[in-house]
């Protein structure tokens, strides 16, 4: 039996109130019909008795307290999947927008997920070659990690997807199997385009499922993009085995549109007005990334986050370092330096990396080159903060080479432009960089790889 | 029976109209599907219930049925070499029974029920036992002999006994009859409620330290067995490194590691690693002696809440066989925000950034269950916290590192600025700082000699000293200082690269013994006092320098072996003679 049920009692931003209706289950989905005919789609966010909260994922813009009607459907937000989703484009709730039809499903699956067993997780270990200097020396992405692109407003994140995109996607051993979903959220039109340009271009497309919330979309429906996505992703991943990379862009409008749901719904602000709950409802996104046992699929994750002021302690980067595997921090002085792609190499990280890379992965004296750079660069900026203070050249002769070392790293390593370089090319690229040091200042490298690889200059 | 409904639902907290018969903290079953919850709220009207699992699907209507008791944990053989997640349920288990994505309403039993254990019986029949004796024992692991305690609540004289043999953990296998003439059964197992301390006969002082093999935590930051520390630093500074290798190396006879909200991948690692890893005192696995438990951050916040306080129920009961326990929570913030998030759920009055006001009080409830103790059975164990803290935005002046600060003992607090240097353990020695030194100097004096305490007071004293002039160095650059400040400065980065900063995949350097420890510090403090003494007769520095004794003390720690200590007679000769030369 449907019933259709009326008795709107309040409307508050995306909320609508109801009374009077029973046998409503939390989470559950409920089709709104107005009074013109259109239907919209809300779902159950509280119930106090008969009485129950709906969050309408349109906006409620025309809906009145009278003539809105609204009916159960019993099932809680579904995503219809079908291995023909692939190369299709879907809005931000996960409805086709690209013309060419409905979905037809092979199963429906809860967009919400369900956690992975810890124990049923294989520890990530397999590298993902970026053909990128700074990420496959220094932060190496594993097949199975979340690795955010921590960036700004006018940098160029867009641009490093793209070519991680493009460049990972050549040194993949099984092409077949690889396949990437991308997610918008909030973001302009052009960048959308952007993205579909480029996927076309380096001829992924018809291997890219794009869910696109644009800047002008409901924000509600914001919020269930990157669910539906990591859904599909899940789906492809460990029902049809492939390597799946998930682009989500951009999480801070994410966390906004929870921010302006969250706040209309009248519950306590926690830190600059985001809910209590970030933590763990970030967690509950990028935790969906990894392996699990007997499948050879995988879901990577790179989330892009613009980070307000380029603050790195705002509490959308915040939350999300505690949660990812580490970051890609861009740096807007590099980029004005002319510099791509801008890593600012000393505060990115990769967790998985250690284990990783070295003998049977990419070489031997990966780790040991990968630490000497990371402490020799810390000395660069040492030596950069006393010369701005002191000047140049009063420097000592070590700080200056440092000095110099420094502008060659950056110049040479971290920038590279459009150039894809194997992982051997860029750790023959970091010794030589190294050895215009003086071989004592070397000290996180065992002599014995320092024989091997140190290309003495005062010859 | 009165049957009581949901009335309302939000998030993870479900209330219930006009239920009488549920006490505080009683735990209930929820809706068809049997969801684990918690009474947190009993007033007038409504009482509220927090559920640990996903609340997607339940509807007003659907029964809550109490269960009498309060949340309690399953205590008996099978603990160790497990995983849990935050309310005792084994995800190893849970796997056979849902695959790998975890499902709601799982019943499976905490402790394998069809195990059977080779138990020898310790007592005879007469005997009178009080509660925390042990009637029984039995092996768990090929280290850990499990012994089976009387609850600390029963007492009287043994009635019936069974023969040694294999038993199940549901067996009887003795029967107490108590003053009132009540007979209780005896089998393997026992449950306690998680938010409850189990009882000790009574505590000790902290005079014993915990050895971890970390040259910066021996030396300079020690713990004390039955102590607690709290590890705060922002992301990437290595919290979770520094949590394994204590969990790997510390010289406790049991390891409850508990992920609070943490990364999943890192979970795994957990596992993959330490069940490679061989523990050198008894070359078993490490699993042999560690408890698991995993709540990951997008496991339910209401089960994360209550992870730290199974870790915790589970560490006091080997501690009350008279085992020495560490426990590590990673993160002990993710617990504070679980606190906050249901707070708000509740609409409490917040007090600083949302966070309840009963914060404080809760984390010093957590805290003060740490302790070394004569325990019930005569013997003695301890249980030593070490909290992990990830303050929001790397700022420690947030609300729970700030009271973590002042109910912890030891803070090691980790540097961003080191972690970019690649500087692990991360651990500022300026900002970091240890009240056991007091009580554990007798040990040391007593273990290590007199020295042992110099060396340290002098290492610590150079560090400062640098840290003072480093501010000069940053103002003009270090070349205008007199070669004697050189000569700190110049120590003080053998004492950072050579010592303080330790390589965890490195096969010596991930643990080092004290022995080695206090030889480092005796070897680098002895170029120190020579290069010093040279100085003063106007010898320059570069030409100490150039002799490359400090360089070569830099890598001391890897070019000597941790069973060669006996080089270091050789590096101290070689120190005297170069410098001989040129005096």
């Amino acid at each position: 039996m449907v019933i259709d049920y009326v008795g709107v009692k309040e409307i508050n931003g995306s909320l609508l109130v109801m009374d009077g209706i029973k046998g409503v289950s939390f989470e559950e989905i409920v089709d709104i019909r107005l009074e013109n005919g259109t239907i919209r789609q809300g779902r159950v966010v509280q119930i106090d008795g008969e009485r129950i909260v709906i969050q309408v994922f349109e906006g409620t813009k025309s809906i009145g307290l009278k003539g809105t009607k609204a009916r159960l459907t019993g099932r809680p937000m579904e995503m219809p999947l079908s291995p023909e989703i692939i190369g299709r484009v879907l809005n931000g709730a996960g409805k086709p927008i690209d013309g060419l039809g409905d979905i037809f499903p092979v199963k429906r699956a809860n967009i919400n997920g369900t956690p992975i067993n810890p124990v049923s997780r294989v520890y990530p270990k397999n590298y993902i070659n970026t053909g990128i200097s700074t990420i496959d020396t220094l932060m190496t992405l594993i097949r199975g990690q979340k690795l955010p692109i921590f960036s700004g407003s006018g940098m160029k994140h867009n641009e490093l997807a793209v070519q991680i995109v493009r460049q990972a996607k050549i040194s993949g051993a099984n092409n077949k199997n690889f396949g990437i979903v991308f997610a918008a959220m909030g973001v302009k039109n052009d960048v959308a385009e952007y993205f579909r340009r480029s996927f076309e271009e380096s001829g992924v497309l018809q291997r890219v499922v794009m869910l696109l919330n644009l800047s002008n979309d409901p924000i509600i429906e914001r919020t269930l993009t990157p669910r539906c996505a990591l859904t599909i992703a899940e789906y492809l991943a460990f029902e049809l085995d492939m390597h799946i990379l998930v682009i989500m862009t951009d999480m801070t409008s994410y966390a906004e549109a929870l921010r302006e749901f969250s706040s209309s719904k009248g519950e306590i602000p926690g830190r600059k007005g985001y809910p209590g709950y970030l933590y763990s409802d970030l967690a509950s996104l990028y935790e969906r990334a990894g392996m699990i046992k007997g499948h050879s699929g995988s879901v990577t994750q790179i989330p892009i986050l613009t980070m307000p002021n380029d603050d790195i302690t705002h509490p959308v980067p915040d939350l999300t370092g505690y949660i990812t595997e580490g970051q890609i921090v861009l740096d807007r002085s590099l980029q004005g330096q002319g510099l791509y792609p801008p890593v600012s190499v000393l505060p990115s990280l990769s967790r998985l990396m250690k284990d990783g890379i070295g003998e049977g992965f990419t070489r031997a004296d990966h780790s040991p080159l990968a630490n000497q750079l990371f402490a020799s660069y810390a000395k660069v900026i040492d030596a950069r903060s006393l010369a701005s203070v002191i000047g140049e050249e009063e420097l000592s002769p070590i700080d200056k080479k440092y000095l110099q070392f420094g502008k060659l790293f950056e110049e040479k390593f971290v920038n590279q432009g459009d150039e894809n370089r194997t992982i051997e090319q860029s750790l023959d690229l970091g010794w030589k960089l190294l050895s215009t040091l003086p071989r004592a200042e070397l000290d996180r490298v065992d002599d014995e790889i320092l024989d091997k690889f140190y290309v003495s200059q005062e010859v | 029976m009165e049957s009581n409904v949901i009335y309302g639902i939000n998030g993870p907290v479900v209330t219930v109209k006009n239920a009488t018969c549920f006490s505080m903290m009683e735990m209930v079953y929820v809706g068809e599907e049997k969801l684990v919850g918690e009474i947190i709220g009993i007033n007038d009207g409504f009482t509220t219930v927090q559920v640990y699992e996903e609340t997607t699907g339940l509807k007003p209507g659907d029964p809550v049925v109490g269960t009498g008791s309060p949340m309690n944990v399953l205590l008996g053989p099978g603990i160790i070499d497990n995983i849990f997640d935050g309310i005792e349920r084994p995800l190893k288990e849970i796997e056979k029974e849902s695959g790998a994505f975890i499902s709601r309403g799982s019943s499976v039993s905490s402790l394998d029920p069809e195990k059977k254990w080779n138990v020898t019986l310790k007592v005879r029949l007469g005997d009178k036992l009080k509660g925390g004796d042990i009637y029984a024992t039995l092996p768990e692991t090929p280290i850990i002999e499990h012994r089976l305690m009387v609850p600390p609540a029963i007492s009287g004289t043994v009635v019936e006994i069974a023969p040694d043999g294999e038993y199940k953990i549901f067996d009887t296998v003795a029967k107490l009859r108590d003053d009132k003439g009540n007979v209780h059964d005896l089998s393997l197992c026992q449950k306690w409620p998680i938010r409850t301390p189990r009882p000790v006969k009574e505590r000790l002082s902290a005079t014993v330290p915990l050895i971890t093999g970390q040259r910066v935590i021996d030396t300079l930051f020690p713990v004390s067995k039955g102590g607690t520390a709290a590890i705060p630093g922002g992301f990437g500074t290595g919290k979770t490194m520094t949590q394994h290798q204590l969990a790997k190396w510390c010289d406790a006879d049991i390891i409850v590691y508990v992920g609070c909200g943490e990364r999943g991948n890192e979970m795994s690692q957990v596992l993959d690693e330490f069940s490679e890893l061989i523990d050198p005192k008894s070359n078993r696995p490490m699993t042999d002696r560690t408890v698991l438990i995993a709540n990951t951050s997008n496991m339910p916040v209401a089960a994360r809440e209550a992870s730290i306080y199974t870790g915790l129920t589970l560490a006091e009961y080997y501690r009350d066989m008279g085992y020495h326990v560490a426990i590590m929570a990673d993160s002990t913030s993710r617990w504070a925000e679980a606190l906050r998030e249901i707070s708000g759920r509740l609409e409490e009055m917040p007090a600083e950034e949302g966070f309840p006001a009963y914060l404080p009080s809760r984390l010093s409830e957590f805290y003060e269950r740490a302790g070394r103790a004569n325990v019930l059975c005569g013997a003695e164990g301890s249980v030593t916290i070490i909290g992990a803290v990830s303050p929001q935005g790397s700022d420690f002046s947030e609300p729970v590192t700030q009271n973590t600060k002042r109910f912890t003992r030891c803070f090691w607090a980790l540097d961003k600025a080191l972690a970019y240097a690649r500087h692990y353990p991360a651990i500022n020695w300026i900002d970091s700082y240890s009240e056991y030194f007091t009580d554990l100097d007798p040990w040391f004096e007593k273990n290590q000699g007199k020295e042992f305490i110099k060396y340290r007071n002098k290492i610590s004293y150079l560090l400062q000293e640098e840290s003072r002039l480093m501010e000069i160095v940053k103002l003009i650059g270090s070349d205008v200082l007199p070669d004697d400040q050189k000569l700190v400065i110049e120590t003080c980065r053998v004492i950072r690269v050579g010592f303080l900063q330790q390589n965890a995949f490195h096969a010596d350097d991930t643990f080092v013994p004290l022995e080695k420890q206090k030889l480092m510090m005796k070897t680098i403090l002895h170029l120190h006092k020579k290069a010093q003494k040279i100085i003063s007769n106007a010898v320059p520095i570069s030409q100490i320098i150039k002799l490359g004794l400090f360089d070569k003390l830099t890598k001391m720690k890897y070019d000597i072996p941790n069973n060669r200590l006996d080089m270091f007679d050789e590096y101290i000769k070689e120190i005297d003679e170069k410098l001989n030369s040129i005096e």
